[in-house]
């Protein structure tokens, strides 16, 4: 069931949630919206699932208008933040509840199996009341999954579980419904139902996790939508960039002229990077842009001839004994830079010392605008 | 500010509701056990642990809201397990923020101030002061209702922030509801205030990576016990019981049952059939070890887990099942190769570096090789053996790196 | 929202109840209307006498008398129960057994029908058997609520005031209990009173509830008839005529349909004007 938006917009009270936007969703993918909050996650999980109408455009599904379609009428099924279970019903009835019209050994056999899938085959006879968050939110996706529906709307499921089990239920809906989960897809798909997942989060590292593809949103509009690392790899604008970076995208002004990137009034001293000897920089047109760097790409340690240096004043260290944040200031600028390493930095605060800048690394956007102009990744 | 301690500290809440020692049948449920901790002035530290580890339990013992049913709480040697949170004057960020939704930024700041019937010009100072700090100047004269969800909690930390009096200051999980790209501006703002006003920070969280960044020193905890004190390399290097190793790194450690084989007279580990080598560190650890049972697990991080180059023998063979591409890094995970194990296959998540074409696919089986100084060894779930932490580098060292590193 | 995705069947949901308030409210206020206009003189006999009724019932003077008298009275309602609900509400325990114990207590007045708490209070005022009565002669008041009627007024809102203030700190203490644990724990670390604390959390946070309750409790109070009807039947003299009496005694007394029906609707509008007032002020002291 391929879905297709066609210059869906919304409107609420004069305040613009989503701009109108063309997005399709081919059948059978995991498509994640991703996007800080008030970014029109929610707004756009609504129109999808047919609770609210759009202001302006209109839904197609396998070419059929559906756009006044209500949410019964839709076959979807969504899982929210919170918890949500009939609280009065056993985990097995909870599960239960969607399907109908079935025998009771049918019925029987598809809760066993999905309460396989979901691990919570001992819980069967409890109530929710009586499980941890963890178990709750696996009993209303095992729900959700039991309906059979077309498409399947997961709106930041876990985000109120504690990070571990977040990180362990993140893996299991990744071989569920992700990329690596392809051949459970196939095999529900010879079955009849390749569920369209679209999963809403804020977390950059969550969507690459889940893989499928990406739709990057921000401010009610759609940046991007590509395959996870090419959103990662290939950011569409400087925008999408900082929405996809976690540490924060490293910033910096930069002017192309005499053959080399001059970044000397952001990065100060006369720090410049030649063109040449960088396939993605060589033929960037003389002018002015933004230059995106990721935290991993800047090192307190060189790693090869190209790297470019960088004078900088230490203003803060975080260690989480795998890795460390390092904040610093290049010196004499008011330019802020996130150097992200394996390992223990080791440095001072205040420390002054350099830093090495990848510059294969180096993603280039337009001055204005903020268009990709060139990647280091080539793309599809 | 002051140093906190708690001496024999432990808290039931079966026997704070006062339920009859008649009446019970069972011997009470103890949300945190006995326990001991001294926390030094002006440092930064974190309790760690999941939900329902007790560390919220601790948290209200030391705001003063929950009185322990046993032990002291000492701030600067003075016991305060009696006084009210208001006499003890320590300040709490609350998980979701807490403001006063009727009063402008400015009244909320002045509010504890002017409750403790302060000179209306010490206090517009003390506001101007902590406001400029937190960069909540502009908003001053807003309505604290007006304020995003990071600049309320900002707001709270400053009701903290404004008593100058205050011993300790303690956070419950204060960037639950805050988007991830604000986390790291909050967090660095945490962190420079912690550098201008030296409180005692104690911050309790769930979340391994704000735990670890926050602070200098984490509390472990699990089941109303302390599993492990140490810094963020302790934890990560060297952690004390297995449930610390899966708890922190995502992934956390890997831990395969392994048996301890003299050859060569020297210990090496043997793994699903494979006898591997124990780096020196672990060697003399294992060589001080009083017990003798030769069944324990081997612990390794996936981040000390490398692809062995070429098809040669060395390394062990690993089975590729899944990999996931984060961009910055790769999680390859796989079937250990070797002698049948009871209870399934051995599995090994190794974390290696992203970017350059992947080394390994799925199906393949590729060898890999543990980092010899790495391995931790533990029975039945405590540490019995690891290296120790590497040195760190003396500061003049660090200072004078910057030339050494110069010349490639 | 206004723009949600529209579903016809939903009106089959309300159909029953549409037709219902049909039947049992747009039809006789219909009837209402119709009568408000005409002059009936006999059997088959009707004029039409336009706003005539509305003019003179308007000019009334003993309508206007009950008008203030209403207006007193459901002011002086709003202005006892609401502080005193709010009181109890705060004073009500949080935990244990003796939070169902004050529900119940809190709940007998509610689940008394209203003619019944009207022969309660009439018995209970009386100075020969009554207890409350006979207690204030002991005493040397001179009270007597069927000859006095200061007396006959201040039983009468003593009475609803026992009536009705449960339910107005019953929901108090829902929208109390409602407030999360973290907002007295940051107060009594920020060194807060106890009257801070209400005076900036408890109150900004349960002024829905009292928007509530002050709707409810003026509708209510502006519409009484059945406990004075009981206790007073709206004397002595005219002391406890409320504007519902006043048009029970026009309709059903004086059978003064056209007047009765004029003065009917007026009253149907005060009543929506007066909410809408409320609401919208109680909404804006909110906002600040």
């Amino acid at each position: 069931m391929a879905l297709v938006l066609e210059s869906v917009g919304k409107k609420l009270g004069g305040e613009v949630h989503l701009h109108p936007l063309d997005l399709t969703l081919q059948p059978g993918t995991m498509n994640v919206l991703l996007g800080h909050t008030g970014a029109g996650k929610t707004s756009l999980l609504r129109v999808l699932a047919g609770l609210d109408r759009p202001t302006s455009g209109k839904l197609l599904r396998d070419g059929k208008d559906v756009t006044r379609a209500t949410a019964r009428e839709r076959s979807v099924a969504m899982v929210y933040q919170q918890f949500i279970n009939y609280p009065s019903l056993t985990v097995r009835a909870n599960i239960a509840s969607p399907l109908r019209k079935r025998s009771a050994a049918e019925i029987a056999g598809r809760v066993r199996e999905l309460a396989q899938q979901l691990r919570i085959e001992e819980l069967l006879d409890r109530l929710p009341g009586q499980l941890s968050g963890g178990q709750q939110q696996r009993v209303a996706i095992a729900r959700a999954l039991a309906k059979g529906a077309d498409l399947l709307l997961l709106d930041e499921p876990l985000v109120n579980l504690d990070y571990k089990l977040r990180e362990e239920l993140r893996d299991e809906l990744r071989l569920l419904f992700g990329a690596a989960g392809a051949s459970a897809q196939a095999a529900s798909r010879a079955a009849g139902h390749a569920a369209t997942v679209v999963y809403a989060t804020t977390d950059p590292a969550e969507a690459l996790s889940l893989g499928g593809t990406t739709v990057v949103l921000h401010q009610g509009r759609v940046l991007q939508h590509a395959p996870a690392l090419q959103v990662y790899h290939r950011p569409a604008s400087l925008e999408a960039a900082r929405v996809g970076s976690d540490p924060p995208l490293n910033v910096f002004a930069g002017r192309v002229r005499d053959g080399a990137i001059e970044l000397g009034e952001s990065l100060g001293g006369a720090a410049r990077v030649p063109l040449a000897g960088h396939p993605h920089l060589a033929r960037l047109p003389e002018g002015e842009y933004q230059l995106g760097l990721r935290a991993s790409d800047c090192r307190l340690r060189p790693q090869a001839a190209s790297d470019l240096p960088v004078r900088v004043q230490v203003e803060l260290r975080e260690i989480t004994g795998s890795e460390s944040f390092v904040y610093v200031r290049a010196a004499d600028t008011a330019s802020q830079l996130i150097v992200h390493q394996d390992g223990i930095a080791d440095c001072q605060l205040d420390e002054a010392l350099t830093i090495h800048l990848d510059p294969r690394r180096l993603l280039v956007f337009a001055k204005d605008g903020g268009a990709l102009v060139s990647s280091y990744h080539e793309g599809p | 500010m002051a140093e906190l301690v708690l001496q024999g500290v432990s808290h039931s809440y079966e026997l704070a509701r006062g339920a009859s020692a008649v009446a019970r049948k069972k011997p009470p449920a103890f949300a945190l056990r006995e326990l001991d901790l001294r926390w030094r002035d002006g440092g930064a530290y974190a309790l760690l642990g999941p939900s329902g580890c007790g560390k919220s339990t601790l948290l209200g013992i030391l705001s003063g809201l929950l009185r322990p049913t046993s032990g002291q709480v000492l701030f600067d040697g003075k016991d305060v397990t009696e006084l009210s949170s208001r006499e003890r004057n320590v300040a709490q960020v609350f998980q979701f923020p807490v403001v006063y939704d009727t009063m402008t930024v400015r009244d909320n700041l002045a509010f504890p101030l002017r409750n403790r019937g302060l000179s209306s010009q010490h206090i517009a100072q003390r506001v101007r002061d902590v406001a400029d700090a937190l960069e909540l100047g502009p908003a001053l004269d807003k309505r604290a209702t007006r304020l995003t969800a990071d600049e309320k909690q900002i707001l709270a930390l400053g009701r903290g922030l404004v008593r100058e009096d205050v011993a300790a200051i303690l956070f419950d999980e204060p960037l639950t509801v805050i988007d991830p790209h604000r986390k790291w501006m909050l967090r660095r703002k945490l962190k420079e205030i912690h550098r201008q006003f030296r409180h005692t920070l104690i911050y309790v969280t769930h979340d391994q990576t704000e735990a670890l960044t926050f602070a200098d020193e984490v509390v472990v905890m699990s089941t109303g016990a302390v599993l492990q004190r140490g810094t963020p390399e302790e934890l990560f290097l060297r952690p004390a019981h297995t449930y610390v190793g899966t708890f922190i790194g995502s992934p956390g450690m890997n831990l395969l049952p392994c048996q301890l084989v003299t050859r060569d007279a020297q210990v090496w580990a043997k793994v699903g059939g494979h006898e591997l080598g124990l780096g020196d560190g672990v060697r003399a650890a294992l060589a001080q070890r009083a017990g003798e049972s030769p069944r324990l697990e081997l612990g390794i991080r996936p981040e000390h887990v490398t692809l062995e180059p070429g098809d040669g023998a060395a390394g062990v063979p690993l089975e590729v099942t899944a990999i996931e591409d984060h961009g910055r890094f790769r999680i390859v995970v796989g079937k250990l190769g070797g002698e049948a194990v009871e209870g399934g296959p051995l599995v090994v998540k190794a974390r290696l570096p992203g970017g350059e074409p992947a080394a390994a696919a799925v199906g393949q089986t590729v060898r890999v090789r543990f980092a010899a100084d790495r391995v931790c060894l533990y029975e039945q779930g405590h540490l019995v053996a690891a290296a120790p932490l590497p040195a760190p580098p003396p500061p003049s060292l660090a200072a004078a790196s910057d030339a050494a590193e110069a010349s490639p | 929202m206004i723009d949600k995705t529209p579903n016809n069947k939903a009106w089959l949901f309300v159909l029953p109840m549409a037709m219902l308030v049909a039947f049992s409210a747009i039809v006789p206020l219909m009837t209402v209307v119709n009568y408000s206009v005409q002059d009936i003189l006999g059997p088959n006999v009707r004029v039409y006498v336009g706003f005539e009724w509305f003019r003179k019932v308007l000019r009334d003077p003993e309508l206007h008398a009950a008008f203030l008298r209403q207006l007193l009275f459901s002011f002086s309602v709003l202005l006892i129960e609401l502080p005193l609900g709010l009181g109890v509400s705060l004073l009500m325990p949080r935990r244990g057994w003796a939070v169902s114990a004050t529900l119940v207590v809190l709940a007998l007045p509610l689940l008394i029908p209203w003619n019944v708490v009207g022969t309660i209070w009439q018995i209970f005022g009386r100075t020969d058997i009554g207890m409350g009565g006979a207690a204030l002669t002991g005493l040397g008041v001179d009270y007597n609520y069927t000859l006095d009627r200061v007396d006959a007024w201040l039983t009468v809102l003593v009475m609803d005031v026992w009536h009705w203030t449960p339910l107005v700190a019953l929901l108090c203490y829902s929208g109390l209990r409602a407030i999360p644990p973290a907002y007295y724990q940051a107060a009594a670390i920020d060194g807060a009173s106890a009257w801070s604390v209400f005076r900036y959390i408890q109150l900004p946070k349960l002024k829905n509830v009292l928007v509530i309750a002050v709707l409810l409790r003026f509708m209510d109070s502006f519409m009484i008839y059945t406990e004075p009807f009981v206790v007073t039947g709206g004397g002595p003299g005219n002391s406890t005529t409320f504007l519902s009496q006043f048009l029970t005694r026009l309709a059903v007394g004086q059978f003064d349909l056209g007047p009765a029906a004029a003065f009917s609707l007026i009253y149907f509008v005060f009543i929506l004007f007066f909410c809408y007032v409320f609401y919208t002020v109680v909404n804006r002291i909110g906002q600040g």
